[in-house]
């Protein structure tokens, strides 16, 4: 076992709670503390956006743990206070409260903040992001009474607001700067379906149109003005036009950021006391041998647990893991394997009128990913295949008769056979 | 009717806790609210990760309504052997059926 001594943990969201619990899991019995920005326990954030604000999920399922669960397992919890500096000569996180946390190893798992929209009238009230479950709690309140909801960002936040909220029979208006909805995160093919998808339900999509402004009266919104000119009633204004990876921790103490916390493939910073997991964090992608920086539970999960075992065991080589990733809208379940934006050519398997089917990407004849609409049998396929050896042909993904999860079980036994012929 | 059932998690040293699982609520809540170790659940409940697997004593896992396709197609993620009696605690509602059910979690889930 390996001895990290005192490993401080700043960020209490889905990475730095796995990072503490895996420390545990893996038997590490040396100190563990936990910084955290909000006062609340560590938490769930998928359903924020989805059954949570829907009312369908009760507050008290989002905890990861219950209270006892940290006193239990020696995880030292520092809630509301969040960490202002680190100063690396003397291995301390120095905290709002004015406390100093000292560290061996620190790991940073600072997530996202929401982008700002910067107009005219974005302070007004009823202007809201969502982030937090403080966000999720406010918006939830604010849906009830809301009578017309302008949603500004067609990407995944943006959109599951605009399905609950449809859901609950309010008019919805998605207002998407860019030509098509998803646009940085999947096929053209995808982003038209949800596009036909959400005007099915009654949600008016306006592509291509940008805010201008966000007009009220007493301090109220009341209506948002676009770029083209037209005048949309809303009370309710939420903003989902993506996020800033929080860097500023580790910058302040010199630490190499770029849009995120830049980390070599083990995810250690350029302090090799310190590592960056999760949103914050740009490391190098096995898939694409660039930097990327996901944000998803999967990638803070992983990276997570990636580095509690190398802090806990002294275990070495890089991080590798096939991204995946989901989004629920209405009775549509997107699942995401693998990261589609480089692809050269995308192959549609089954028929979006079924409302199940797949869209895989291939680059130079490569399988880098698939994006599937209620087929989970695809989605879970590709994650087997993306991970073990078999190759796929853009002819075998688009032929229904191919049976993929037959071509993907060859696939994980051939990794199997593999794996014993290196030991 | 009871809201509440008894429920027994045996973890993979052998160790026994018995929980009050409500009904109408997962398995995997029931563990996780409970502070029962060895169920990861990195999704949350939401069929993509496999990694809340667990393996439900007869007759219960008999008695209970069959895996699903989706269900299926995760099982061959998990870690831990998968058995005739595995199920994904997330997919697994508590019901009055299940009192005093054993449920018995592998020793790896990742």
């Amino acid at each position: 076992m390996g001895d990290a001594g005192r490993i401080v943990v700043v960020g209490s969201g889905h990475a730095g709670f796995q990072v503490a619990a895996s420390l545990r899991e893996l038997g590490y019995v040396g100190p563990v503390a936990l910084v955290g920005e909000e006062p609340r326990l560590p938490y769930e954030r998928p359903p924020l956006s989805k059954s949570y604000i829907s009312g369908d999920v009760a507050d008290e399922t989002l905890a990861f743990r219950a209270h006892s669960y940290y006193a239990d397992n020696g995880v030292e919890l520092f809630l509301g206070d969040p960490a202002l500096e680190i100063d690396r000569a003397a291995g301390v996180v120095n905290l709002a409260s004015g406390r100093g946390v000292p560290y061996d190893q620190l790991v940073l798992a600072t997530g996202t903040r929401p982008r700002q929209l910067g107009v005219a009238g974005a302070d007004l009230d009823g202007v809201v992001a969502l982030r937090s479950a403080v966000d999720a709690a406010d918006l939830r309140r604010r849906l009830e009474s809301a009578a017309s909801i302008v949603v500004v960002g067609g990407g995944f936040i943006g959109l599951e607001v605009a399905a609950v909220a449809r859901r609950l029979g309010r008019e919805v208006t998605v207002v998407e700067a860019l030509p098509r909805l998803l646009a940085r995160a999947v096929s053209g093919e995808v982003s038209e379906f949800y596009r036909d998808s959400h005007q099915a339900w009654g949600t008016e999509v306006q592509l291509g149109s940008a805010v201008e402004a966000i007009v009220g009266r007493d301090g109220r919104a009341t209506a948002v003005l676009t770029t083209d000119g037209r005048e949309i009633a809303a009370d309710l204004v939420v903003v989902g036009i993506g996020v800033l990876p929080n860097d500023d921790l580790a910058k302040g103490s010199g630490l190499a950021v770029s849009d995120g916390v830049l980390v070599d493939e083990e995810l250690r910073t350029s302090d090799p006391r310190i590592s960056a997991i999760g949103d914050c964090a740009r490391f190098p992608g096995s898939w694409s041998g660039r930097l990327e920086r996901l944000e998803s539970v999967q990638n803070a999960a992983d990276q997570g647990r990636f580095v509690a075992k190398r802090l806990a065991t002294g275990a070495e080589g890089p991080y590798r893991q096939t991204p995946w990733f989901w989004s629920d809208q209405g009775d549509l379940k997107l699942q995401i394997a693998g990261v589609t934006s480089g692809s050269d050519q995308v192959v549609l398997r089954g028929d979006p009128r079924s409302r199940s089917f797949s869209v895989f990407g291939f680059r130079e004849g490569n399988l880098i990913g698939a994006e599937s609409v209620n087929a989970p049998m695809d989605h879970l396929a590709t994650r087997l295949l993306l991970g073990g050896t078999t190759p796929l042909s853009p002819e075998q993904a688009a032929d229904p008769t191919v049976d993929l999860r037959e071509l993907a079980r060859g696939a994980t036994k051939v990794a199997a056979l593999t794996a014993e012929a290196d030991s | 009717m009871s809201d509440s059932v008894p429920v027994t998690f045996v973890l993979a040293d052998g160790e026994r806790r018995e929980v009050d699982a409500k009904v109408g609520e997962s398995v995997m809540l029931a563990a996780r609210s409970s502070d029962v170790p060895g169920i990861v659940a990195t999704c949350g409940g939401s069929a993509m990760c496999a990694t809340c697997h667990v393996y439900v004593a007869e007759p219960y896992a008999g008695g209970l309504p069959p895996v699903e396709p989706e269900e299926d197609g995760l099982l061959s993620f998990t870690v831990a052997e998968r058995k005739a009696n595995s199920r994904l605690s997330c997919q697994v509602v508590v019901t009055a059926e299940l009192s005093g059910a054993e449920i018995h979690i592998p020793d790896a889930q990742v």
